[in-house]
């Protein structure tokens, strides 16, 4: 008796067990191109003024979801246009658990937003399981020449517009003046080689590194792949993805890279955790090559070192033809499953690309700008920043975002992407150990995820 | 003519444990079933969704990842369960023989880390672990020592293994305290008579009497063991490529369906997983009868 109850016992913990697991695979499997959602597609061709109109004076709730902070604030100036839309802002986590739930709200139909924040990175993972609403019978075609080209690029898909681009984060370097002239430095390297020395001079003669290379900062990484023109993702919008990250010029980016690292030039932590806070703030990193969102973050991350810091271009590769990346940013989209289309589409645009609201998000939440009238918006170019000495910071970054290659696409799995990254690439960095082996290690582990997908693969 | 009544008693009796299983059925058995389902079917990125039987099991048995991820669970097991349940024993006699001073302090102090919220723990240990502005890169420092990496992909294991340790001696003490405590004082007194030590008396009178309990531990621990999610989930953000994907096969479950978009195959792992816990706790149920027979 005693041991038949006993063995219930384990047999229910063990199912218990089973059950616990399972729950974190319970979502819907319903195909997501089977979502109808009403809008132009069911009328036809583009939205009429008449019909915004009556959309934006009809009672409306709207939710939002975004990380933005205080983007409240955007949003009550957009309820103050339009009285008769209501719209709730809901904040669901950042990244990864962001988009799990964009992806589980979505596949159940139900409970999701109407509006959403993605970074240009995704755009492209979303667009290929059905999520996102084609913005162009709505008008956001129009839209293409008020914004940095390379920028626009990111929210198109083949004619589609998916997003409405919010930040964007062309790269620079930041660097410590104080500790780059104690290690005989005086100006900002120009080219890589001339980084190499002063990064030689930096661990001589000071207890720095000249940077911090977190293994497992994929999109920096490929940021500094993209200033290269290296061309490692395609994405044709349908089934056809062409891998190439280990190709023969990243391979020589990272060749320079490799050498860095194993002559102990860059650092090697982890970053966005207490230990790379502490190191920024103490010293440790005497620079960081990041994008344009990080002044504004460095000044809040590493406050004890306020007014020490200086931005300066991207070493390059070709003095003459100055060129960066782009590291982050990101866009609002509308989900199909949105039963109020045109008022989810007017949120998306209005906050981004009115002329007040938008202005205000490069001086309240201190994002740098996509739209070329707010790029070129006195108020936002001739801020000067104490925590650069004074420097007009969002001047040299407007000038760098010029240089940002257009070309540059991503594939339709991301998530995936920088998981393997930081298994294969992340991991050789880790490991001071051969990054081409990396790459040809990340290759493998793309190309076989593409297939097992469905996908057709081009070299 | 009572079997009116009766029957009036037996649907009150439903009545009462109606609820339990509503909720059994509905939060338990239904997403079980429905994940059971998933598990039979593949969902494409491109191509959607289609019948595919038992390939998903199949593919779980080639994947590597999910196999390492199995492994370092198997190790945990054998390395890391047995040095906390021999710690918590340990301190559970202690305890029990009444000669350790300030016996309530000392079983509140060990109890404590069970208290904490396992998440809370890790972000702690994940502070003491840091390598150079962390509690035990400091302490190595000022000993001029070179500092130790925990969060490297050597150590990480051990790593995990320590704050897994930390977390439930305590709990598992106060299981195997309890036990004792439930131990007739007439034993001691009778083996004390006789001149047992301490140890003596530990090991023949006290170990026997709780080994239902102590079994209960084994098999919590079994269970825990292949179920370890919060670690490697939290400490994957400060050692990112130390933490694969298939650390464990319960983050691996949780990666393939919300990283690699592959619900049906997490659903698969997660099924193979509850087997193999149960197969695992069978075996380790098993030989527990077998020594209770020999002994």
């Amino acid at each position: 008796m005693r041991q038949g109850a006993r063995k219930a016992a384990v047999a229910i913990t063990s199912i218990a067990a089973v059950a616990a697991l399972t729950l974190a695979g319970c979502t819907s499997s319903t195909d997501p191109d089977d979502n109808n959602s009403p809008g132009p597609d069911d009328t036809g061709g583009q939205i009429t003024d008449a019909q915004r109109e009556e959309a934006l004076n009809t009672p409306t709730e709207l939710t939002f979801w975004t990380w933005v902070p205080d983007v409240q604030d955007q949003v009550d100036m957009f309820e103050k246009q339009y009285p008769e839309i209501h719209v709730t802002v809901e904040n669901v986590g950042q990244g990864l658990d962001h988009y799990s739930k964009v992806r589980t709200a979505s596949k159940a139909g139900t409970g999701g937003p109407d509006v959403v924040q993605l970074e240009y990175q995704f755009i492209s993972s979303f667009a290929q399981t059905g999520e996102l609403l084609d913005l162009t019978p709505y008008g956001a075609a129009d839209l293409a020449d008020q914004y940095v080209p390379w920028v626009w690029k990111q929210v198109l898909s083949n004619d589609q517009v998916l997003a409405i681009p919010q930040d964007s984060g062309p790269m620079g370097n930041l660097y410590r003046e104080d500790i780059m002239n104690a290690a005989g430095v005086t100006e900002p390297p120009a080219t890589w080689a001339d980084y190499k020395t002063a990064a030689e001079k930096v661990r001589a003669n000071t207890s720095s590194y000249i940077s911090n290379m977190a293994p497992s900062q994929g999109a920096g990484w490929l940021g500094l792949l993209w200033q290269a023109g290296v061309k490692p993702f395609g994405y044709d919008g349908g089934q056809n993805v062409t891998i190439d990250v280990n190709s023969p010029e990243a391979k020589k980016v990272m060749a320079y890279w490799q050498d860095m690292i194993q002559n102990d030039l860059v650092s090697i932590d982890p970053d966005f955790n207490d230990e790379w806070y502490q190191g920024l703030n103490q010293g440790k990193y005497a620079g960081w090559l990041t994008a344009a969102w990080a002044p504004v973050f460095l000044s809040g991350a590493a406050k004890d070192t306020s007014g020490l810091w200086r931005a300066a271009p991207l070493p390059q590769w070709d003095t003459s033809k100055p060129a960066s990346g782009n590291q982050g940013g990101s866009a609002d989209a509308v989900l199909k499953t949105t039963k109020n289309p045109i008022a989810a589409y007017e949120l998306a645009k209005w906050i981004n690309n009115a002329h007040d609201p938008a202005l205000l998000f490069t001086t309240q939440q201190n994002f740098f700008p996509t739209a070329i009238a707010v790029l070129e918006d006195p108020v936002f170019v001739d801020q000067e920043s104490d925590f650069y000495g004074g420097q007009q910071v969002n001047k040299l970054f407007a000038e760098i975002s010029t240089t940002v290659d257009t070309d540059w696409q991503w594939l339709p799995f991301m998530e995936f992407a920088y998981s393997s990254f930081n298994e294969t690439f992340g991991a050789a960095v880790a490991a001071k150990g051969d990054l081409a082996a990396g790459l040809d290690a990340w290759q493998d582990a793309l190309v076989d995820y593409a297939k097992q997908q469905g996908f057709t693969v081009n070299g | 003519m009572t079997s009116a009544i009766q029957r009036k008693q037996h649907l009150v009796a439903y009545g009462f444990i109606l609820p339990f299983f509503a909720v059994f059925a509905t939060m338990f058995i239904a997403p079980l079933a429905y994940s059971g389902y998933l598990s039979f079917f593949a969902h494409k990125l491109v191509g959607g969704a289609k019948f595919v039987g038992f390939e998903n099991y199949v593919r779980a048995f080639q994947d590597p990842a999910f196999l390492f991820g199995l492994g370092r669970t198997a190790l945990i097991l054998l390395v890391q369960v047995p040095i906390m349940l021999g710690l918590a024993l340990f301190f559970a006699l202690a305890l029990d023989s009444g000669r350790a001073r300030g016996s309530k302090a000392v079983r509140l102090l060990i109890f404590l880390p069970f208290a904490v919220p396992g998440v809370v723990a890790v972000l702690m240990w994940g502070y003491l672990y840091g390598r150079d502005f962390g509690l035990t890169g400091q302490i190595t420092r000022a000993l001029g020592l070179p500092p130790t990496d925990f969060l490297s992909d050597q150590l990480i294991l051990f790593s995990i293994m320590n704050i897994v340790t930390w977390a439930f001696v305590g709990y598992n003490m106060i299981i195997l305290y309890a036990a004792l405590k439930s131990i007739p004082s007439e034993l001691h007194e009778a083996a004390e008579i006789d001149g047992a030590s301490q140890w003596r008396l530990a090991w023949s009178v006290k170990i026997p009497m709780i080994r239902p309990a102590i079994f209960l531990t084994i098999i919590f621990s079994v269970i825990g063991s292949f179920q370890i999610f919060n670690e490697p989930k939290l400490l994957v953000e400060i050692a990112p490529t130390a933490i694969p994907q298939g650390f464990t096969p319960n983050f691996y479950a949780f990666n393939v369906a919300f990283v690699n978009q592959d619900i049906n195959y997490a659903a698969a792992i997660a099924f193979l997983l509850g087997f193999v816990i149960m197969i695992v706790s069978y075996v380790v149920q098993l030989s527990m009868q077998k020594r209770e027979v020999r002994w």
